[in-house]
């Protein structure tokens, strides 16, 4: 069973049923001679994308890995000694060294998670939000929808400038019109104060990455039975109790998915926090951490051990969810 | 009282929607006039005084953008020609060809597209220099492919599951080979996914930084995301906005109008990539 099969409801169960039976069709078939060229010809078509996954995705994050317990530098990314867990923590003439000892570290991983948590949590409830706005009927519905996909099409780097310009102190339109509607005395350094930088990284995360979310939900909501609304109508239910009730559990697996979507994808975060914030350590971010100290410190080995932590968090958390909903599946029984 | 509730009902919904249009389009909005010269000196920081094409200007004259334009291009086409071969054979067999570690194989081509890019950074480096791309568009074309192959193929398995086995099945009866089956029978009805599967592809090369920044060193080589990045001023309080976001409306308006075109299609692939995957 994969993953496909978790997440849809109704369509799902039909298509596993179809896999299975197929699946048992499959294996009688196996004994027939076009049956066994068709897998080898199935294996010849896979072996581009394995090759180029193993070669260009799985083999540089091993090296990384392995990197990560060496001392190599940019400059001397041949000759190399292993360290062992020297990059990561070394008690050293009683003072503690490496990664887990270096505070701006932890920071990173702070900044990081409360970052992730704060700018998933706003952009699920927002999207939620603007697919009820767009799920409803009224004219001009088509051009909403499609002015709404702007801000994710919008490359991060012209995002981040673009609000770096809006925030700017002096000459940003947010301290203009912030000024003039009275809910600021004076003008802020939004992206430079430490108090308002983590802030508006996640409002200006929020801006570029609720269109997926609110797109998401939409085609949840397109794919719910329009009966149980009919009855709940009738009874004169109110929506917002029908909302709580009916719509938001039905539409949960749909949102779980594109949660944990965001959630993967918020905990790489780079290039909004680098061209906002460039190496501020208020605002910086694992991804951030970890490119800084192998291309801009040199030092490979120490932020491969960076990029590996890195990595078995999402890693970790990628296998909880997986592990979850097929756990939830085997308990949900038949359907 | 009954008509009254509904017309408040109906004002307040209008102005919700104008809300969320104002959210969305008004950034990019204030980046389109700034371009033309608002906010510089006196004039309005929300209306430039007269349409200026000097910043468009200057952005092609002070560096190497139109290079850099056809850089992102090349790059894009190029990671979207390649994936795309790649995942549709791959999918294929993923979809049709029942065989023994399919599912782990699924899990595995999903599980690439979680990693953060920095997690391969200094592998990629070490295999990069290793094959003498560095500092050479190649690099990024290897790289893009690469994290655009997993959704693409995902995409595209979930799109060929759905297609009815009876013509696959005939043209076997009638002795088609697999690579005929693909070209024939499949790629006519493929076609609306492949369109999908090509623009998330191309958004995603033509916006990536991280690589881009990483594996490029000169000028002439870079792509319009690490272009428009280096624009700098005489020093770190003088950036000059004008031209940034001249920068910025150029490589942004043919997404814009793709993303217009093609909203049908995007929002099915994000959906089948997402709430399917």
């Amino acid at each position: 069973m994969d993953i496909t099969s978790t997440t849809t409801q109704g369509a799902t169960s039909a298509a596993t049923k179809r896999s299975l039976r197929s699946a048992r069709k499959g294996g009688r078939a196996q004994l027939s001679g076009l049956s066994r060229q068709r897998i080898r010809t199935a294996w010849l078509f896979l072996l581009p994308m394995i090759a180029g996954l193993g070669f260009v995705a799985g083999w540089p994050l091993l090296r990384t890995i392995y990197l990560g317990f060496t001392d190599a530098t940019l400059s001397s990314i041949d000759s190399y000694a292993f360290v062992g867990f020297e990059n990561y923590l070394v008690y050293d003439n009683g003072e503690w060294y490496g990664l887990l000892a270096d505070g701006l570290w932890w920071q990173a991983v702070w900044n990081t998670l409360y970052l992730t948590v704060l700018s998933v949590s706003i952009e699920t409830v927002l999207g939620v939000l603007i697919a009820l706005i767009l799920h409803a009927k009224f004219p001009g519905r088509g051009l909403v929808r499609a002015a709404i996909l702007i801000p994710w099409a919008i490359p991060t780097v012209v995002s981040a400038k673009m609000w770096g310009w809006m925030l700017h102190d002096q000459f940003g339109i947010i301290n203009d019109l912030f000024l003039k509607l009275h809910l600021i005395s004076e003008p802020i350094a939004w992206t430079v104060n430490p108090d308002t930088v983590l802030g508006t990284i996640i409002a200006v995360d929020v801006w570029k990455t609720t269109p997926f979310m609110a797109l998401l939900t939409l085609a949840a909501l397109q794919m719910l039975p329009k009966d149980c609304y009919e009855a709940a109508r009738v009874d004169g239910i109110h929506p917002v109790k029908v909302f709580f009730k009916v719509t938001l559990p039905l539409i949960k697996p749909a949102l779980v998915v594109a949660v944990v979507f965001r959630m993967l994808d918020a905990l790489r975060i780079f290039d909004l926090v680098y061209i906002l914030t460039s190496n501020s350590e208020d605002t910086i971010v694992m991804s951030v951490y970890a490119r800084q100290a192998l291309i801009d410190f040199q030092q490979i080995g120490y932020g491969s051990a960076a990029s590996t932590l890195l990595f078995l968090l999402v890693f970790g958390l990628t296998l909880a969810y997986i592990f979850a909903t097929r756990l939830k599946l085997d308990g949900s029984g038949d359907h | 009282m009954r008509t009254f509730k509904l017309h408040t009902g109906k004002v307040l919904f209008a102005l919700a929607v104008l809300a969320l249009l104002i959210y969305t389009i008004f950034p990019f909005y204030i980046a389109i006039a700034t371009s033309f010269g608002a906010g510089s000196g006196d004039g309005s920081l929300y209306l430039p005084e007269t349409f200026d094409f000097g910043n468009y200007v200057s952005v092609f004259k002070e560096q190497p953008f139109f290079h850099n334009i056809l850089n992102s291009a090349l790059v894009s086409f190029a990671t979207v020609a390649i994936s795309l071969l790649i995942a549709v054979t791959a999918s294929y067999a993923l979809a049709r060809v029942h065989f023994r570690g399919r599912t782990t194989l699924l899990l595995t081509v999903l599980g690439v597209s979680m990693f953060p890019q920095v997690a391969v950074l200094s592998g990629m480096f070490e295999l990069i220099r290793m094959l003498g791309l560095y500092n050479n568009l190649g690099s990024l074309v290897l790289s893009y492919t690469v994290f655009s192959l997993p959704f693409s193929v995902w995409i595209l398995t979930t799109f060929m599951r759905g297609i009815p086995k009876d013509l696959e099945e005939a043209a076997i009866v009638d002795g088609a080979t697999p690579w005929q089956i693909i070209t024939r029978i499949f790629m006519p009805v493929l076609w609306p996914a492949m369109v999908t599967t090509g623009l998330l592809a191309f958004i995603g090369a033509w916006n990536e930084f991280m690589f881009a920044i990483t594996f490029i060193l000169s000028n002439d080589n870079r792509t319009v995301p690490v272009a428009i990045s280096m624009i700098s001023g005489g020093s770190q309080y003088e950036m000059p906005w004008g031209p940034i976001m001249a920068a910025s409306v150029i490589v942004t308006v043919p997404l814009i109008a793709l993303v217009l075109i093609f909203q049908r299609k995007i929002v099915e692939g994000l959906t089948a990539g997402a709430v399917k995957g």
